[in-house]
Order: C-alpha cells, then sequence, then structure tokens
C-alpha cells in the first residue's frame, strides 16, 4: 500500500521535472525503452537529454498521428515505446493511430498525455481535453491513470513498461499537493483509501484528488465523515474497492477534472448500475469546452473545487436511502 | 528473358491468379488494388526479400508493409505461394472466422507484417519498424506499398518527413500509382500532380518504373541497396486491375461484386498465361 503523506501541502517538486526525470531513468536502465515525443520534450524537460541521446529520445516533430505510428512500429520490433504530447494531442488528434496501430494491430505503448483538462490554463480550449479519458476508455485492453502527485508518477511509470495494450497517462506539469511519499508502492489497477468513513464515498482522480481531501475535512467539521478513494486507474476500474466502500456508505460521489460524460464518473456509474445501484453524483466538468485562464481561476469557472464537493455531497447525502 | 525473369512473370501471375480465386470465393472484394500491384508483390517476395516462410517472425528478416491494407487478397495469395500456410486457405477470405481478412492484419496471417486498413496508417508504423531494426542493429530492409488514392491522407507526408529527416535507408516505398481510388480517377478527385517529384522534394532517392515491368521493378529495387543516406520511393506507373483486360477497362473496379462465371473467365484467361509461359518455359 502506498504511504500516504497528505497535509494539503504542495509537493516542492513540479511535475514537469518529475516526468523528464522519471522518463529519462527508465531510459537509462532499460534499452529496450525508447521516447518519442512531438515538438514537446522541453515542456517536460528532456529536450537536453535528446540533443545528447538523439537514438533513445526522439523527436518527431509536430506530427502526433505519424509519432504513435513509429511508435507502434517501434514496439513490433521489440521496443517498449514511450509517446509524450499534450493531452488534447495524444488523444483526439491521434486518436486513429492509437486504437489501430498500437490497440488493435497489439502494438503495445505508453502514451503521456500532458496538461488534462483545466491544467492547460494559459493554453485555453483548443489544448484542454475533457474528453481523452473517455477516448481511451473506449480502446479495449487501454490501462488509463490519472496522475495524483510526483511518488506516484514516479512509482506507477516503470510498471506501465512492461504491461501489455495501450497505456494512457494523464499529468499535469505544475506542482500538485503532495499525497504520497517517494517510493511508495502502486499497484496499476487498484484504488487507495485515502480516508475512511461512512457517509459518503468520494471517488476521486488527478487533481481532484486534492480537493476531494479538502471538501472531506471540510464535511467532518459538520459531522459528516466521507470516505476517499484515489481510483488513479481509470480503466481498468477498481470495482472491488468502489463496491465495498459504496456498500458501507450508501452514496457515492465522484470527482474528476474532465467531462463528466465517458470519464470516470461513467465508468464508476457503469459499475454501480450493473453490481450495486446506489445513489450517485458528480462533480465534474457539465459537458463544456474549455476555455483560457488561470487554473485556478478555471476550477471556479467548471465548477471543479472543494466548495462544489461539499455542497454536491450535502445534496447526494439528502437521496440516500 | 531470362529464366529468372520468366520465373518472376509466372508468380505474378500466380499472384492475380490466387487473388480472383480467394475473392470469387466470397463473390466480392478489392479486386483492382490487388491485381495492380500483383507484380511488385512478384519481385519483392519472388527475388528480393530475405524472409522464411517455416519462420514467420524471425527477427532478422525483410519486412513488406502493405499500408493500402485492401490489397490484402494480393498479399494472402504471396503467402500461400511461399509456403507459410496451405494456399488453399486464402479461399475463405472474410468468412467467418477467417484468418484472411479485407485488410492485412498481423495477429491473423501467419507472413503478414503489419495491420493495416485505416488508409495512411502503415506509412508509420513501417518507419517504426526501420527505425527499430536499425537501432537494433539489424540489416533487415523495409518493403512500403501505399497507395496513390491513400496519398490523400495526411499522415503518409508527416512519415515520409520523417523517413528523410532519419535518413532511413532501409526503407523502399512502392508508391501504386494506378491512377484509381473508390469514386474515380485519382486526378480528378484530388490531383496528386508528379509524386516522383514529389518524393524528391521529400529528400527520397527516387525512381519511376512500369508497374508491369518485372525487370523494371527488379532493376529499380536492387538500386536502392547502393544509394545510402536517404529513404527510398518507387513510383509504379501502373494499372488498376492490371494483367485482366475487363478489370482494367472497369471504372469502379477498386471493390467488385462479380458472378462465379465471370471470375471464372478471368482466371481462365490468367491461367491459359501460365500455361503459355510455362510452355515458353519447357521449350526454352
Amino acid at each position: 500500500m502506498p504511504d500516504i503523506v497528505y497535509t494539503g501541502e504542495n509537493d516542492p517538486r513540479t511535475f514537469k521535472e518529475t516526468i523528464g526525470k522519471t522518463i529519462i531513468a527508465l531510459l537509462e536502465s532499460d534499452p529496450k525503452v525508447i521516447y518519442l515525443d512531438a515538438d514537446l520534450m522541453s515542456t517536460i524537460g528532456t529536450y537536453d537529454y535528446h540533443r545528447k541521446n538523439p537514438d533513445r529520445a526522439i523527436n518527431v516533430g509536430v506530427s502526433e498521428a505519424n509519432m504513435m505510428g513509429v511508435a507502434g512500429g517501434l514496439a513490433a520490433t521489440g521496443f517498449k515505446p514511450i509517446a509524450h504530447t499534450f493531452g488534447p494531442f495524444a488523444s483526439r488528434r491521434s486518436f486513429d493511430q492509437v486504437f489501430l496501430s498500437a490497440g488493435y494491430a497489439k502494438n503495445d505503448i505508453t502514451v503521456i498525455g500532458t496538461d488534462p483538462g483545466v491544467c492547460a490554463s494559459f493554453n485555453g480550449g483548443t489544448h484542454m481535453p475533457f474528453e481523452d479519458v473517455a477516448l481511451y476508455r473506449a480502446i479495449p485492453t487501454a490501462t488509463i491513470i490519472d496522475i495524483t502527485d510526483p511518488a506516484m508518477f514516479i512509482g506507477v511509470l516503470p510498471q506501465l513498461m512492461d504491461r501489455p495494450g495501450v497505456k494512457y497517462v494523464r499529468v499535469g506539469r505544475k506542482s500538485a499537493a503532495r499525497v504520497y511519499r517517494d517510493g511508495s508502492g502502486f499497484d496499476v489497477g487498484r484504488a487507495v483509501k485515502l480516508r475512511e468513513g461512512n457517509d459518503l464515498t468520494i471517488v476521486a482522480a488527478g487533481i481532484m484528488v486534492h480537493e476531494a481531501m479538502q471538501a472531506a475535512n471540510e464535511l467532518a467539521r459538520a459531522g459528516i465523515e466521507a470516505e476517499v478513494l484515489d481510483m488513479f486507474t481509470i480503466k481498468p476500474l477498481d470495482e472491488e474497492a468502489l463496491l465495498e466502500s459504496a456498500a458501507k456508505t450508501g452514496a457515492v460521489l465522484v470527482t474528476e477534472n474532465h467531462n463528466k460524460i465517458g470519464g470516470l464518473y461513467a465508468a464508476v456509474c457503469e459499475a454501480l448500475a450493473h453490481r450495486l445501484p446506489t445513489p450517485a453524483a458528480c462533480v465534474a466538468v457539465e459537458d463544456e469546452f474549455g476555455e483560457v485562464g488561470p487554473q485556478d481561476y478555471l476550477q471556479q469557472r467548471y465548477g471543479l473545487t472543494s466548495a462544489n464537493i461539499v455542497e454536491k455531497s450535502r445534496e447526494l447525502l439528502k437521496r440516500k436511502a | 528473358m531470362t529464366q529468372d525473369i520468366r520465373e518472376l512473370k509466372k508468380l505474378a501471375l500466380r499472384i492475380r491468379i490466387g487473388s480472383l480465386e480467394a475473392i470469387k470465393a466470397r463473390g466480392f472484394g478489392h479486386v483492382g488494388g490487388s491485381l495492380s500491384i500483383a507484380d511488385a508483390l512478384a519481385v519483392l517476395y519472388g527475388a528480393v526479400m530475405r524472409v522464411d516462410p517455416r519462420n514467420p517472425g524471425w527477427p532478422e528478416r525483410d519486412k513488406l508493409v502493405c499500408s493500402k491494407g485492401h490489397a490484402g487478397p494480393a498479399i494472402y495469395a504471396a503467402l500461400g505461394l511461399l509456403g507459410y500456410f496451405p494456399y488453399e486457405d486464402i479461399k475463405t477470405l472474410n468468412q467467418p472466422g477467417t484468418r484472411f481478412p479485407s485488410h492485412c492484419d498481423r495477429n491473423m496471417t501467419p507472413g503478414v507484417d503489419m495491420t493495416t486498413g485505416s488508409l495512411g496508417q502503415g506509412t508509420s508504423l513501417a518507419a517504426g519498424m526501420a527505425l527499430g531494426d536499425r537501432l537494433l542493429g539489424r540489416d533487415s530492409r523495409m518493403y512500403l506499398i501505399v497507395g496513390d488514392g491513400e496519398l490523400n491522407e495526411g499522415q503518409p507526408w508527416e512519415a515520409f518527413m520523417f523517413m528523410s529527416a532519419k535518413q532511413l535507408d532501409n526503407l523502399v516505398v512502392l508508391v501504386d500509382w494506378n491512377k484509381k481510388q473508390l469514386d474515380g480517377p485519382v486526378q480528378d478527385i484530388n490531383d496528386p500532380l508528379d509524386f516522383k517529384r514529389k518524393f524528391e522534394a521529400f529528400g527520397f532517392h527516387t525512381q519511376q518504373v512500369d508497374g508491369k515491368d518485372i525487370e523494371g521493378i527488379l532493376k529499380a529495387i536492387r538500386a536502392t541497396e547502393g544509394v545510402k543516406g536517404r529513404p527510398h520511393a518507387i513510383v509504379l506507373d501502373s494499372i488498376k486491375g492490371a494483367g485482366v483486360k475487363e478489370v482494367e477497362d472497369t471504372m469502379a473496379n477498386h471493390s467488385m461484386t462479380v458472378a462465379p462465371e465471370v471470375f471464372d473467365r478471368w482466371l481462365d484467361g490468367l491461367r491459359h498465361e501460365l500455361a503459355a509461359l510455362e510452355g515458353e518455359y519447357a521449350h526454352a
């Protein structure tokens, strides 16, 4: 189990430096790992490494569709490719290539899509994927990870190298609240219970984990004990952890930095509807396009704050049987 | 005609016959684009590629990506003739549970090196495979077949830029310039202008040959071996439906539904040609 060290304070490291260092460490430790980027190396701190090691860190230029195909071809010859670009280009821009050249053709690749959802802040609506998880969920065999903090990225990425299928990691580049101690062991596909509670279950992923923990603290002050699950693996969903908690609390609130259609909320509702019908609600993007602005503004704008979670939790509790 | 060239001509006829036999068993399929690459496939599988039908996954083999994946029947015929699987199996084309789908699938058919079908995607896959082979120190060569209609897509041009930038001289692109796509003449739909000049502009070592000239295709491929530091392009000036006059003369010959007796008439003509070549050989 991961070692939880959450205090609400930010990790001193940015994701940007963590992503680059982790990729480079993998390249250095396994000659079969190869890294491709579509002209965004400088955004995750890998450009200098590429200059010195152009055959290990390959810049394909601004051609994401081509990058996914090249990654698939490298996989076919025995490599373990990691392909990085911003989230929208790693998903909607190159979806058919990821789906067919990697997924359908069984060329196993790992795709890192940075700046998911509102993390795209000043790049605005064109760069703001609220649908990347929905797209990847529809790829059979896909694994989808929404990263919570740097320790999780460091712990999870190496595990994906030998995992079959298409692996998609969505992760920001700025800093995030520290939740886990470095060296924590993460099991892909197993949720982490961050907080015990009996009144409702809050299922969160990515940047919304911190918001969920803040909300849980506030709810506790009002005598409401929320159980918080970090559902960092969105696919395959940890249905057992979800059902165990839902059976106990009888209410499930899901929060994600994504459209409420097709993402974590949808995955949770599908599982609950099938196996344990339970009142559910979400704090997610209400089927809107993105827009430009600072991340804190955007979280307010799209209703992705701890206050939104508190409010929706109270409404949900009224529907509890 | 040397004996080697005669053998390749016979192989090309057998690939045409196999393509039609496979399609006939289902009653419909991609006739035109299968026939147009039969001669190139005969040269590749009959004289050029280092492959082992008993060991389809041999890492050091030469590889072929047919990015115009709908030419599956021609690929299956060639592989069946080489002995990758029982030849007769190709007649299960598109039947439920078959190993021979319309479009090439590396996980289904022994000898198929890459899954293709969504046009354009085979180009980047081939680039990745050629790069991977080079990085692993293999002297394998990559042969990539693309259609002229397929080059309406944008992805191939991304891939061609990449092949050139990475100096993938172990990769040969064969452009099946058969002048037709599904809806009609390539020139009318989205005129590609001059493929040869385009590939030259992209930095490729580029040649253009008659797509039915087996000797010319062989010479062009051999000529790629001596040119280093650049990927190679061979524009095949071909005919959609090549080798069967009635198909050549049909405008809509991309996917055809034809009565069995019509297939038989076409097959009879090809078998006749094959017998004639064999007779020529017997008397040589």
